[in-house]
C-alpha cells in the first residue's frame, strides 16, 4: 500500500507538486495521467527518492520514504522504471538484467531469475551477450520491464511506458503489466500520457493538472466521464 | 639493430609504469568525470613512506603490501574528505582541489625528506640481462615491473569483467541515477574506486622510483605521460589506456634514443596532438560524442 | 538609443581606468617601498595574462592548462629581439610579443577547436610541458637551460637621473594592465563577450543562432594569447633572465588557479587570483621564516599552505573569492533595503552558469 499525503515539491521558484494525496493499493494498477508538464514525472522520482521533496509524506507498507537514499528505496522493493527508459547502453542485456538482482537475490536465485526473464521476453535472448544500445524501442521496454519485474518489486513506478511504441506492442506491454499485477500483492503506478491505453487496464486513476490532484476515482469512472476526458486526458 | 632492440625494451617498460598511472587516471575519470592531478603526487607520498618503512628494515614485499595499503585507504579518504563535497558543482573546482592537492603533498614530502633526490632500492637487479653473448638494456628488475603491471590490468580486468563488484562499478560510472535506481550503492562504489585508482598509481611510483631521481617531484613528468596516454586512449577505456600508455612509451623511448632525450616530452606532445587531431575523443572511445 | 548607452558604458569604463591609473601613479611614486613596486609589478603581470585566461576559460568555456607555454613565447620573442636589436623601444619588444603570441594562440585555438572538456586540458597541459624543452635544445638562439639576459629598460631622460629603472618598469606594466582591463571590459561587456558566453552555455543553441562556433573559439583563444604574449613580455623585463625553468608547467597551473580561486569568468576575480599568487607566498615565506625551522621543513611550508588555501577556498567558496564576495554584498544588499542598486563596476563577477 502507497500512501501519499500532502507532497509538494518545487524546482527553485517552480511548483511542480502542491499537497499531492493519493493511495494506490496492491494487486491494483493506478494509473497517473496529465499533460505534459503536470507532475506525474516528478511524483515518480519524489517516491523513488531522486527529487528531494518540499513537505509531505510518502508512506509505503507503512515505511516512511521521505528521507531514504534512493538506493535505500530501492531496496525497499521498489522498482522504478524511468522516463526514456533507463537502460544502461554500455552493459549488455544480461547485465543490465544481472545489475537489478546483485542487492536482493543469491547467486542460484540470481542465475534463474534471468533466465526466467529470457523465458517472458524471448526477443531478448539473441542480444543476451551484446550491449544494450543496438536494442531498438520495443526491445529497450522489454528489457527495462523484466529488469524491474527481476527484482520482484513490492511497488513498481512506470513512467510512460508506451512512449515510441506501437499500439500493437502497448497492447501487448498492457497486458502483461495486468498479468502481472493482478492477483498479486504488488503495487502498480502508471504514468502515461497514452490515457486511453492506461485506463484500460488501471483500476484507479489519479489525474494531476498543473500539479495538483483534480481527480482521484475508479478508472472506470474517469474513463466514462467525457467532460473530464475531453478537459484533461485529450480523448 | 641492437640498439633498436634496446630503445624498444626500454619503451615497453617506462610504458608498462605509464600504463598503472594511466589506469588510475581512467578509472577515477570515468566513474567521476575528474582528471585527478594529484594522482601522481599520491603516488609519491605513498612511495616516500615506502622508503621510510625499507630504511626501517622492513622487507621488500612487506613494504610494497603496506604502501599498496596505505594507497588504498589514502584514494578512500581523498574520494571522502575532498571530493564528495564538491558533487555536482562547476567542473573546473574539482581540478582545482586536485591541484592543490598536489601542491600540498609535495610540500610535505619536501618537508619531510628534503627536495634533493635520493636512491631508492630496486627489488632485482638493475643490470642488464646477456642473451646469448650480448648483453640487452633489460634487467630482472624490468621484468619484476613488466610482471607486477600486467599483475595489475590482469586483476583490474577480472574484476571488471568477472566479478558483480565490478558490474557495479562498471554500472555505476555509467549511469550512477539508473544504478541507484537499482539498489546500487554507488557512493560507496565511488570511493572504491579512488581508493583503486591509489592502489594503481602507487604501483606505478613504487615500481619507477628506482631508475628515476626519487625526490618529492619526480612523478610529476610522468602523470604528464599517463595524462598523454590517457587521453589518446579515450580516458574511459582502461584497455585504451595501457595501449596508449606503451605506445607512449615506445613513442619518447625513440624519440629519446634518436633525437635527443630532452625532446622527449615534444615528442609526446606530438603525437598526442596527431592523435587528437584525427580522433578528438580519443582512440578507444565509444565515438559517442559527450558533451562535457 | 543603443549605441549611445554603448557609448556611455565605454565612457564611465573609461573614466574608471583613468582614474584607477591615477591612483596607481601615485601610490608607485609617493606611497609604495622599490620592493612593495616589485611585487605589484608582478602582480600587474599575472593579473594580464589571467584577464585573457579569464576571457578563454572563464567566459568562452574553453579550459587551458598552457597558459605559461604562452606567456613563454612572449617572453622569449622579447628577449630574442633584444639580443639581435637591443636599440628597439620597449614598445616595440611588446608589440612583437603580442604578435607572435597572438599568432600562437591562433595556432593552438585551430587545433582546440575540434576538443572538448578533458581533451583540451589533456593537449594544453602537454604544450605546457612540451615548449620549454624547444628552447632548452636550440640553445643557439635561445641560451639554452641558461637562458637570455634581459637588460632592465631604462626610464626616458626627462623623469630625472635618480628615476630608478625598477619604477619605469612598474609604471609600464600597470600601464600596459589599466589598457588591457579597458579592453577586455568593454569585450566582455559588448557583442564579442555575448557571443562568447552563448558557445560556452550551449554550442548548439549558439550555432542555431548563426554564432560560427570555432571561428569564436578561436577569436578568444587568439585575444588570450595575446594577453599572455603581453605579460609574457613585461615577464621577460621584470625577471630579467628568460630561462625555460621560468615556464614550468606550475605556471601553467597556477595561472588556472588563480582565476578559479578569484572568481571564474569574473576580471576581478582574475586581479584577486593573481594577488594570491604573489602575496600568499610572500607572507607564508615571511612567516615560516620567522619560525625558526629546518631549511627543508621552512623552503615547503609555503608551498603546502598554498595547496591548503587553494583546496580550502574552493570548498568555502565554490565560485571563487570574487563569487564569494558578490553573494556577502547581496546579502547586504538584502539587509539593508535603502542602499543603492548595483555599481557601476566594470568587472563585475558574474555568475559561471
Ligand atoms: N529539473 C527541473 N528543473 C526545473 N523545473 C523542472 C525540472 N523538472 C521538471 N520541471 C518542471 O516541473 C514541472 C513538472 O514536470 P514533470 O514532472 O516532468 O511533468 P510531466 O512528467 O507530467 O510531464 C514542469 O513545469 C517542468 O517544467
Ligand atoms: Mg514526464
Amino acid at each position: 500500500m502507497l500512501e501519499v499525503q500532502e507532497l509538494s515539491v518545487s524546482y527553485g521558484a517552480v511548483h511542480a507538486l502542491t499537497a499531492v494525496t493519493f493511495a494506490a493499493t496492491p494487486g491494483a494498477i493506478t494509473a497517473v495521467l496529465g499533460a505534459n508538464g503536470a507532475g506525474k514525472t516528478t511524483l515518480l522520482r519524489s517516491i523513488s527518492g531522486l527529487v528531494k521533496t518540499q513537505s509531505g509524506s510518502i508512506r509505503f507498507n507503512g515505511q516512511e520514504l521521505v528521507g531514504k537514499t534512493v538506493e535505500g528505496i530501492a531496496r525497499c522493493g521498489v522498482a522504478h522504471v524511468p522516463e526514456g527508459r533507463g537502460i544502461i547502453e554500455e552493459l549488455t542485456v544480461e547485465e543490465n538484467l544481472r545489475l537489478a538482482t546483485l542487492w536482493c537475490l543469491g547467486r542460484r536465485e540470481r542465475e534463474r531469475a534471468i533466465e526466467e526473464t529470457f523465458a517472458l521476453f524471448p526477443r531478448l535472448t539473441g542480444f543476451r551477450r551484446r550491449h544494450a544500445s543496438i536494442l531498438s524501442g520495443g526491445e529497450r521496454q522489454m528489457l527495462v520491464i523484466g529488469r524491474a519485474l527481476i527484482s520482484r518489486p513490492q511497488l513498481l513506478l512506470l513512467d510512460e511506458p508506451s512512449l515510441g511504441l506501437a499500439p500493437l506492442v502497448t497492447a501487448g506491454l498492457m497486458a502483461l503489466l495486468r498479468d502481472h499485477t493482478v492477483g498479486t500483492d504488488m503495487t502498480v503506478v502508471l504514468v502515461e500520457q497514452n490515457a486511453r491505453s492506461a485506463l484500460s487496464v488501471s483500476q484507479r486513476a489519479v489525474v494531476l493538472n498543473l500539479g495538483e490532484v483534480v481527480v482521484n476515482d475508479a478508472a472506470d469512472v474517469v474513463a466514462a466521464d467525457s467532460n473530464l476526458r475531453h478537459h484533461y486526458l485529450g480523448f | 639493430m641492437g640498439l633498436f632492440v634496446n630503445i624498444t625494451l626500454d619503451g615497453i617498460t617506462n610504458g608498462m609504469v605509464f600504463a598503472a598511472l594511466a589506469l588510475a587516471l581512467v578509472l577515477i575519470f570515468r566513474a567521476t568525470k575528474i582528471l585527478n592531478f594529484a594522482q601522481g603526487a599520491m603516488a609519491m607520498m605513498t612511495t616516500f613512506i615506502g622508503f621510510t618503512l625499507l630504511n626501517r628494515g622492513l622487507g621488500y614485499w612487506w613494504a610494497l603490501v603496506a604502501v599498496l595499503a596505505i594507497a588504498f585507504v589514502l584514494g578512500a579518504l581523498v574520494e571522502r574528505v575532498l571530493i564528495r563535497p564538491l558533487q555536482g558543482k562547476s567542473e573546473l573546482n574539482p581540478v582545482i582541489v586536485t591541484i592543490g592537492l598536489l601542491v600540498v603533498l609535495e610540500g610535505l614530502a619536501g618537508a619531510i625528506y628534503g627536495n634533493s633526490s635520493r636512491g631508492f632500492p630496486p627489488a632485482y637487479s638493475q643490470s642488464g640481462l646477456t642473451i646469448g653473448h650480448t648483453k640487452i638494456a633489460f634487467s630482472h628488475f624490468d621484468i619484476f615491473i613488466l610482471v607486477a603491471v600486467l599483475v595489475l590490468m590482469v586483476g583490474t580486468l577480472a574484476l571488471f569483467r568477472a566479478t558483480t563488484l565490478g558490474l557495479r562499478m562498471r554500472a555505476s560510472a555509467f549511469s550512477g541515477e539508473i544504478s541507484r535506481l537499482l539498489g546500487v550503492r554507488v557512493g560507496r562504489l565511488l570511493t572504491l574506486g579512488w581508493a583503486l585508482a591509489g592502489v594503481a598509481g602507487a604501483l606505478a611510483g613504487f615500481l619507477v622510483a628506482p631508475t628515476s631521481s626519487f625526490s618529492p617531484y619526480f612523478m610529476d613528468l610522468i602523470l604528464v605521460y599517463a595524462f598523454t596516454a590517457a587521453v589518446i586512449g579515450g580516458l574511459e577505456s582502461p584497455v585504451g589506456a595501457v595501449a596508449g600508455a606503451v605506445g607512449v612509451g615506445l613513442a619518447l623511448s625513440y624519440v629519446s634514443g634518436y633525437i635527443g632525450s630532452d625532446l622527449a616530452p615534444l615528442g609526446g606532445f606530438v603525437i598526442l596532438i596527431v592523435v587528437l587531431m584525427l580522433r578528438p575523443q580519443g582512440l578507444f572511445s565509444f565515438g559517442r560524442q559527450r558533451q562535457v | 538609443m543603443r549605441a549611445t548607452l554603448r557609448n556611455s558604458t565605454l565612457v564611465r569604463h573609461g573614466l574608471f581606468f583613468l582614474a584607477l591609473a591615477v591612483v596607481l601613479l601615485v601610490l608607485t611614486s609617493f606611497v609604495f617601498d622599490p620592493y612593495t613596486n616589485y611585487n605589484v609589478t608582478e602582480v600587474a603581470i599575472y593579473a594580464i595574462c589571467t584577464a585573457g585566461l579569464t576571457v578563454l576559460t572563464g567566459i568562452n568555456g574553453q579550459v587551458s592548462l598552457g597558459h605559461g607555454a604562452l606567456m613563454m613565447i612572449g617572453a622569449y620573442t622579447t628577449s630574442v629581439l633584444l639580443t639581435w636589436h637591443p636599440d628597439l623601444p620597449l614598445i616595440l619588444m611588446l608589440l612583437a610579443s603580442i604578435a607572435t603570441t597572438g599568432v600562437a594562440g591562433a595556432i593552438v585555438g585551430l587545433a582546440g577547436a575540434r576538443l572538448r572538456g578533458p581533451y583540451l586540458a589533456g593537449a594544453t597541459l602537454a604544450l605546457a610541458v612540451a615548449l620549454p624543452q624547444v628552447p632548452s635544445h636550440f640553445a643557439s638562439v635561445f641560451g639554452g637551460n641558461q637562458g637570455l639576459n634581459v637588460p632592465t629598460p631604462s626610464p626616458p631622460a626627462f623623469l630625472g637621473g635618480d628615476f630608478s629603472p625598477e619604477q619605469w618598469l612598474a609604471w609600464i606594466t600597470l600601464a600596459a594592465a589599466v589598457i588591457t582591463f579597458f579592453v577586455l571590459a568593454n569585450l566582455v561587456r559588448g557583442a564579442t563577450g555575448r557571443r562568447f558566453r552563448m558557445v560556452r552555455d550551449n554550442e548548439v543553441a549558439a550555432r542555431l543562432s548563426g554564432i560560427d562556433v570555432a571561428r569564436t573559439q578561436v577569436l578568444a583563444y587568439i585575444i588570450s594569447a595575446a594577453c599572455a604574449g603581453l605579460a609574457g613580455s613585461l615577464f621577460a623585463y621584470w625577471v630579467t633572465v628568460t630561462s625555460p625553468s621560468g615556464f614550468s608547467l606550475n605556471l601553467s597551473l597556477s595561472l588556472l588557479t588563480a582565476i578559479v580561486i578569484g572568481g571564474l569568468g569574473s576580471l576581478s576575480g582574475a586581479v584577486i587570483g593573481s594577488f594570491i599568487l604573489v602575496y600568499l607566498p610572500v607572507w607564508t615565506g615571511g612567516f615560516a621564516s620567522s619560525l625558526n625551522l629546518s631549511s627543508n621543513v621552512a623552503n615547503n611550508v609555503p608551498l603546502a599552505i598554498y595547496g591548503i588555501v587553494l583546496i580550502v577556498a574552493i570548498l568555502v567558496f565554490p565560485r571563487g573569492i570574487a563569487g564569494g564576495i558578490a553573494s556577502i554584498a547581496r546579502g547586504a544588499a538584502r539587509v539593508i533595503p535603502s542602499s543603492r542598486g548595483p555599481t557601476a563596476l566594470p568587472a563585475a563577477p558574474e555568475s559561471s552558469q
